[in-house]
């Protein structure tokens, strides 16, 4: 994974000197709560219905050992032994106080980790696959242009007042798992005609209040031309993206009422303008690359023969199936943590787990961890012989839950009960919804389906590309669900049709249960939820729930 | 009032003049409409002009103002506004403008590093006791990516 040089880590050291300094200016009264607010959002750190929240960023969702015992050392010394992941692939830290911000970050500091541009109207953490270099369907690892564009946009000090907030995400892979196309800027590595690897570049995407799928701007981009792309798309959006009301300002906003045509002409016409500065020669590629050569790998001849274990541990072979990715290399596969257990909220760890993942990491998986935008960890590189003691392993620390991509891997913001914007509760619902599906082999039989909860509008549990979404919404002061079916994020993006009118909390669980029980039900054989919601639209579904509630 | 330019403390010579104030001898800022309205005779002006930029002008407005002027004052009424961040990237580098482009207004004083990379040379806060405090902030950081 990428390392420091010097200068990274002199930035990092003078952003935290920079941010102790305005945290004390603030503290004697020589900077406004609005002042301090805009500086502070661009270091992580909310103020949240409990006290302040601080977002640390994992850049393109990679972690190593080390940070991973730092994570832990923070969560246990300044907070209350916990932490949460998020969908953006970073780490949220629910009780700092604020005097300690400035020594947290001096400390993440100390193992090349920061709090910039996590939150804020500036260009935030990108994202990408969490399976990139080691997926069979990646046509080139996009982690080296993910740092590219991680340090290009870092303290960039023309766009760090934007309009709203601003995402990227890059792929690399067939089946896109970063969501590229619901995000400001979604890149994907593609081949054209030629055979040469470039960029199709995304514009416009996004979710929240107003999801819109990401439209192409540009099918192919020469791999030198990518910063110089980036600044021009950003410099139209900073110059003329809408800045009198909050909920039109993001860039699909611009995008859709200046016309897909002519904004593409805009940013072509700035291009051409800049088209030859910032270029990445094949020397700079080439030495960005050093960072993400793989591991040394064992050499296997032949896939592990799991058949003994299986028969002798159902359970074990059930986690492999569902919680275990096939690998590019010969006697490795890919294991997802899942941070979805029953009873805890999804997404969090306790500084115990943190710092036990870390050793398993280092024991078996060189010494990485990625996070997912699902809110589970990944292990990329475990060997086939190890996956037993591994699993054994993260049993213990209930991080062995055979349920990724079932009905109970709920996405799910943290709501009402930490969230100062919330609606209503999320972690709640995720909770009874666990509860009623505790068969694990109903849940298996009921296949991929991923539910997504969010608190309010904002959306960060991404509830309309959820298969089913739950969208917590205020009806005088009371918490009513509002239900979404046939959302996706992945290639056939989609945004979720609306169910019907909102549903009581009492009636949540129930009607998400009939929901799976139409699907159970009516399904073709081998047909997936999301593909019999497409067959047969939702009203067998409305039909039902509304039957019933 | 002070001004802070290249890192040194100096007098402000300059007045801004309302659109409703008579043109005055002397260094004199004008709003971006008036150069367009009067820009004529603005160009026989006795001493050194300048124009103040808000961040909702257009520079396509004043582009033919710059071989006439000694400043552009990009004037911030509202810090969380970056299109001034813009403006002034593009007046350094797209329009090659190498007189004085300042900042005034309320800009924060955390962002002069910022404001500096992009191209603004001087700086004239609101609260003039902050000059002092913006050189030390302009070493806010020592190394940047772009
Ligand atoms: S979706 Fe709403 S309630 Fe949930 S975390 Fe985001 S802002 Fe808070």
């Amino acid at each position: 994974m990428y390392q420091y040089n010097h200068s990274d880590q002199t930035l990092v050291n003078e952003r935290v000197a920079q941010f102790r300094r305005q945290t004390e200016s603030y503290l004697k009264g020589e900077l406004t709560e609005d002042q301090f607010r805009a500086l502070r959002l661009r270091n992580g750190l909310y103020i949240q219905t409990h006290a302040p929240m601080l977002r640390v960023a994992v850049p393109y969702g990679v972690l190593n050992s080390t940070q991973c015992r730092m994570i832990a050392h923070i969560a246990r010394h300044y907070d209350k032994g916990y932490c949460h992941f998020t969908t953006r692939q970073n780490i949220q830290f629910n009780w700092p106080k604020l005097e300690q911000v400035p020594d947290i970050l001096a400390e993440l500091a100390s193992v090349q980790m920061h709090a910039i541009q996590t939150s804020g109207n500036c260009m935030r953490n990108t994202t990408t696959d969490p399976l990139a270099g080691v997926a069979q369907d990646e046509l080139e690892d996009p982690r080296p242009y993910c740092e590219i564009i991680r340090q290009w946009t870092t303290l960039h000090p023309e766009f760090d007042y934007l309009p709203r907030k601003f995402k990227i995400a890059v792929s690399g892979s067939q089946h896109d798992r970063a969501a590229t196309q619901f995000h400001d800027i979604g890149v994907h590595l593609v081949r054209n005609e030629h055979h040469e690897i470039g960029f199709k570049i995304l514009v416009g995407g996004g979710l929240g209040r107003t999801p819109i799928i990401g439209q192409v701007i540009r099918p192919f981009l020469e791999k030198q031309h990518l910063l110089s792309y980036l600044e021009a798309i950003l410099r139209i959006y900073n110059l003329l993206g809408r800045r009198d009301n909050k909920y039109k300002a993001r860039i699909k906003i611009l995008v859709k009422e200046t016309g897909l045509e002519k904004f593409t002409a805009l940013v072509d016409q700035e291009w051409q303008c800049i088209k030859n500065t910032l270029l990445l020669d094949e020397a700079r590629l080439n030495e960005i690359s050093t960072h993400f050569t793989l591991p040394a790998y064992c050499h296997h001849d032949a896939a592990y023969d799991f058949s003994a274990l299986g028969t002798q541990t159902p359970a074990f072979t059930t986690w492999l199936k569902h919680n275990t990715v096939a690998h590019k290399v010969t006697g490795y596969r890919a294991v997802v943590l899942s941070l979805k257990a029953p009873n805890t909220p999804p997404g969090d760890l306790t500084d115990q787990q943190l710092d036990a993942i870390a050793d398993l990491a280092e024991q078996y998986s060189f010494g990485e961890i990625r996070s997912t935008h699902r809110q589970n960890l990944v292990f990329a590189d475990v060997k086939e012989a190890d996956l037993f003691s591994l699993w054994e392993a993260l049993q213990a620390q209930h991080l062995a839950t055979p349920n990724i991509g079932t009905a109970t891997d709920i996405i799910c913001c943290p709501g009402l009960d930490f969230c100062s914007l919330a609606n209503a509760g999320s972690i709640g619902i995720t909770k009874e919804i666990n509860d009623a599906l505790d068969d694990m082999d109903y849940l298996h039989d009921l296949g991929d389906i991923k539910i997504n909860i969010s608190g309010c509008m904002n959306g960060c549990a991404h509830q309309s590309v959820g298969h089913i979404g739950i969208l917590g919404v205020d009806k005088k002061g009371v918490e009513w669900y509002q239900l979404t079916l046939g959302g996706s994020s992945d290639n056939d993006a989609a945004i979720g049709e609306r169910l019907g009118p909102a549903v009581s909390k009492q009636d949540v669980t129930q009607a998400i249960i009939t929901i799976l029980e139409v699907y159970a039900s009516q399904r073709a054989e081998e047909e997936s939820f999301l593909t019999m919601v497409n067959r047969v639209g939702i009203e067998p579904f409305r039909e039902r729930v509304y039957a019933t509630a | 009032m002070q001004l802070l330019k290249n890192k040194e403390i100096i007098e402000n010579t300059w007045q801004y003049l309302a659109i409703d104030q008579a043109i005055t001898n002397g260094d004199i800022l004008i709003s971006a409409q008036r150069w367009q309205q009067e820009k004529t005779s603005l160009t026989t002006h006795t001493g050194q002009l300048g124009i103040r930029l808000l961040a909702s002008d257009q520079l396509a407005d004043i582009v033919d103002a710059l071989p006439h002027v000694a400043v552009i004052d990009l004037y911030i009424t509202d810090f969380t506004d970056g299109r001034s961040f813009s403006q002034a990237w593009l007046l350094r580098h797209r329009y090659q403008f190498k007189g004085e482009i300042r900042a005034s207004g309320d800009y924060l004083s955390d962002q002069v590093c910022y404001l500096a990379r992009v191209g603004v040379n001087a700086f004239q806060p609101n609260n003039g006791c902050n000059v002092k405090k913006e050189i030390n902030y302009l070493n806010d950081f020592s190394v940047h990516y772009q």
